[in-house]
């Protein structure tokens, strides 16, 4: 099965599965009957949401249901995998991400991401954030940029003095802000952060959450956690994932639940939301 | 709480807390992995001092004249600086073709090709030609690469029996360790380092180019030099290919005269002068030759673990 052969016509499924979309420009991604299989077995499948300009789209659930894979479908990071494959409708501005004419390197520089353990690159702080830059071929004012996405992800203040120095003499927390400045360097569109703080302690964890609230006035943020707090405190909407066995009889993932994230919280309309989110599983 | 309830709870905890003796079994255990290691460190010594106690003559006699005067057939003014010439010269070609073929090899293993049966099987082969005896590639060389040489107008004066071949048939042998220590070093560099060079938009050879292969770099290099060094102490293949003779490498000449002429190499050397029926060649040269090519190669492993400290990252 391949992606092209299975994708719905992105005209029609778009009109029809959201008819409450408020103008097109405003959504940053567009999901349609979204499925990645690992191999034979389906990792996820079926899932539809927008994400919208400027708000902070959490996906939460229990482990495997696939929410970090579908993270990694938006930057075609999934095409690093040889087995895996994705198939239904990602738009992106409206446009096909796995059209045939999108080059992923170019996908993925416009689309940033952040990794669940920070994983600066065995270099100095400032080649760190120079080094996106610097295969773009964007630099004029290489100093500049990197001052000024270090200042955006809040780490400039404490960096300044030691620029030329090994990223990994950083703390874990600045080590991660770091990859913070490392992903807005290139100038993307949207940030992808694939639990940023799992690896954190709740200090850092606290700064990285502030920044992602302040950072959201100029990109869209994409956040894939654990921490159900976390998702109540910083997002807009919210989708919650769990795995359902009973469709293929392997374990798949599902989405369940999208909306505001208040709503989820508070009223959830599914009951396997409501059981996810005070504690009954997961 | 009181001492009344806790004393009966606390004598229990206090005998389950007490050190059991340790066991003649583990004991003799522990003397039998002593005797091992003594064995063979004592072997080690022994081999060091009969070396070292045959050098000694030569080494406080001749000193630093023994190195730096050619091979001869008097015991009291022959030297190795041919072997040194020889073996320096050998290794220099085994560097310039191995390494550059044996680090594209890896790369293109670990990084580009796709993990199929045809991938895999060659990565096990590639650790199976690791395996093949010296002599085997001696004869190869023979075979191929002495003919190849000469066909291509660089035999000399040797026939094909020169450096240039023999360089050749020691980079072949030694090819398949260099891609397995690429490959491994390679192997080694975080996912992490090549999905974040990927998530701001990196192309393959980008992330290849500036994060996966300076990542590895200080790995790679360490391996290398342990290769280079093992092509250095080689000896086998080079008796089949031309070295043999160990008498005629002179220095003075032009490099593709000196490259395509008949020439020697220090373990090489070694060789021929422990069969000489002269009893200082045998009993006191050739020691004193050894010593020569173990402080050598003791320098190549300094060099190696000196690039590795030096180099080393943390992730």
């Amino acid at each position: 099965m391949t992606a092209a052969e299975t994708r719905p016509d992105p005209e029609s499924v778009g009109a029809a599965a959201t008819p409450q979309r408020q103008g097109r420009e405003e959504v940053v991604f567009h999901l349609d009957g979204l499925s990645v299989h690992y191999g034979e077995f389906p990792a996820v499948k079926g899932v539809g949401l927008d994400v919208r300009r400027n708000e902070i789209t959490a996906l939460i659930g229990p482990s495997g249901c696939g929410k970090s894979t579908v993270l990694r479908s938006l930057n075609r990071m999934n095409d690093l995998i040889e087995i895996a494959k994705v198939s239904g409708l990602v738009e992106y501005h409206g446009v096909d991400l796995y059209g045939p004419a999108v080059d992923p390197v170019e996908v993925r520089r416009q689309i940033g991401m952040v990794f669940q353990k920070p994983n600066p690159f065995p270099k100095s702080i400032y080649d760190n954030v120079a080094f996106g830059p610097r295969i773009a071929k964007t630099d004029d004012d290489l100093d500049g940029l990197v001052e000024q996405s270090l200042r955006r992800a809040v780490l400039w203040d404490e960096v300044r003095d030691k620029l030329d120095q090994s990223a990994y003499a950083l703390s874990g927390g600045q080590q991660q802000r770091l990859c913070i400045a490392r992903a807005i360097a290139t100038s993307p569109d949207v940030l992808l952060m694939d639990e940023p703080c799992s690896a954190l302690d709740p200090i850092a964890t606290l700064r990285i959450e502030e920044l992602m609230v302040e950072l959201k006035s100029d990109y869209s943020i994409v956040i894939v956690t654990h921490n159900m707090q976390q998702a109540a405190r910083v997002s807009d909407r919210t989708a919650f994932f769990t795995v359902d066995e009973s469709v293929t009889g392997h374990r798949t993932g599902i989405l369940v639940e999208f909306d505001q994230t208040g709503k989820i919280f508070t009223n959830p309309s599914n009951p396997k939301t409501e059981d996810y989110i005070t504690g009954r599983f997961g | 709480m009181t001492a009344d309830t806790t004393t009966p709870t606390r004598i229990a905890v206090a005998a389950k807390l007490q050190g059991r003796r340790v066991g003649w079994g583990e004991s003799a255990f522990q003397l039998a992995t002593l005797i091992g290691l003594l064995l063979s460190l004592g072997v080690l010594v022994a081999l060091l001092a009969d070396i070292v106690a045959g050098a000694w003559s030569v080494v406080t006699t001749r000193g630093a004249d023994f190195v730096s005067t050619p091979i001869s057939l008097s015991a009291d003014t022959a030297g190795v600086l041919n072997g040194i010439i020889g073996s320096v010269l050998l290794t220099i070609v085994v560097a310039v073709v191995a390494i550059p073929l044996g680090i594209a090899a890896a790369v293109y293993l670990e990084e580009y090709a796709a993990d199929t049966r045809p991938t895999r099987f060659i990565q096990t082969n590639v650790r199976n030609l690791a395996g093949v005896p010296s002599i085997v590639y001696g004869l190869l060389g023979l075979g191929v690469i002495v003919r190849l040489v000469t066909a291509l107008g660089a035999g000399g004066s040797a026939n094909g029996r020169n450096i240039i071949a023999g360089g050749l048939t020691l980079a072949v042998l030694v090819l398949p360790i260099v891609v397995i220590t690429t490959s491994e070093a390679l192997r080694a560099v975080p996912a992490g380092i090549r999905e974040a060079a990927y998530g701001v938009g990196a192309t393959q050879w980008e992330v290849t180019r500036h994060q996966v292969l300076p990542a590895a770099l200080p790995a790679i290099l360490t391996g290398t030099v342990l290769t280079l060094a093992r092509a250095f102490g080689e000896t086998a293949p080079l008796l089949l290919v031309g070295a043999a003779t160990g008498f005629f490498a002179t220095g003075g000449q032009g490099l593709m005269e000196q490259l395509s002429g008949t020439y020697t190499a220090l373990p090489v050397v070694v060789y021929s002068w422990s069969r000489q029926p002269d009893g200082a060649f045998r009993d006191e040269l050739a020691p004193a030759a050894i010593l020569v090519l173990l402080v050598l190669l003791l320098a190549a492993n300094a060099a190696a673990i000196i690039i590795r400290n030096r180099s080393e990252r943390k992730w």
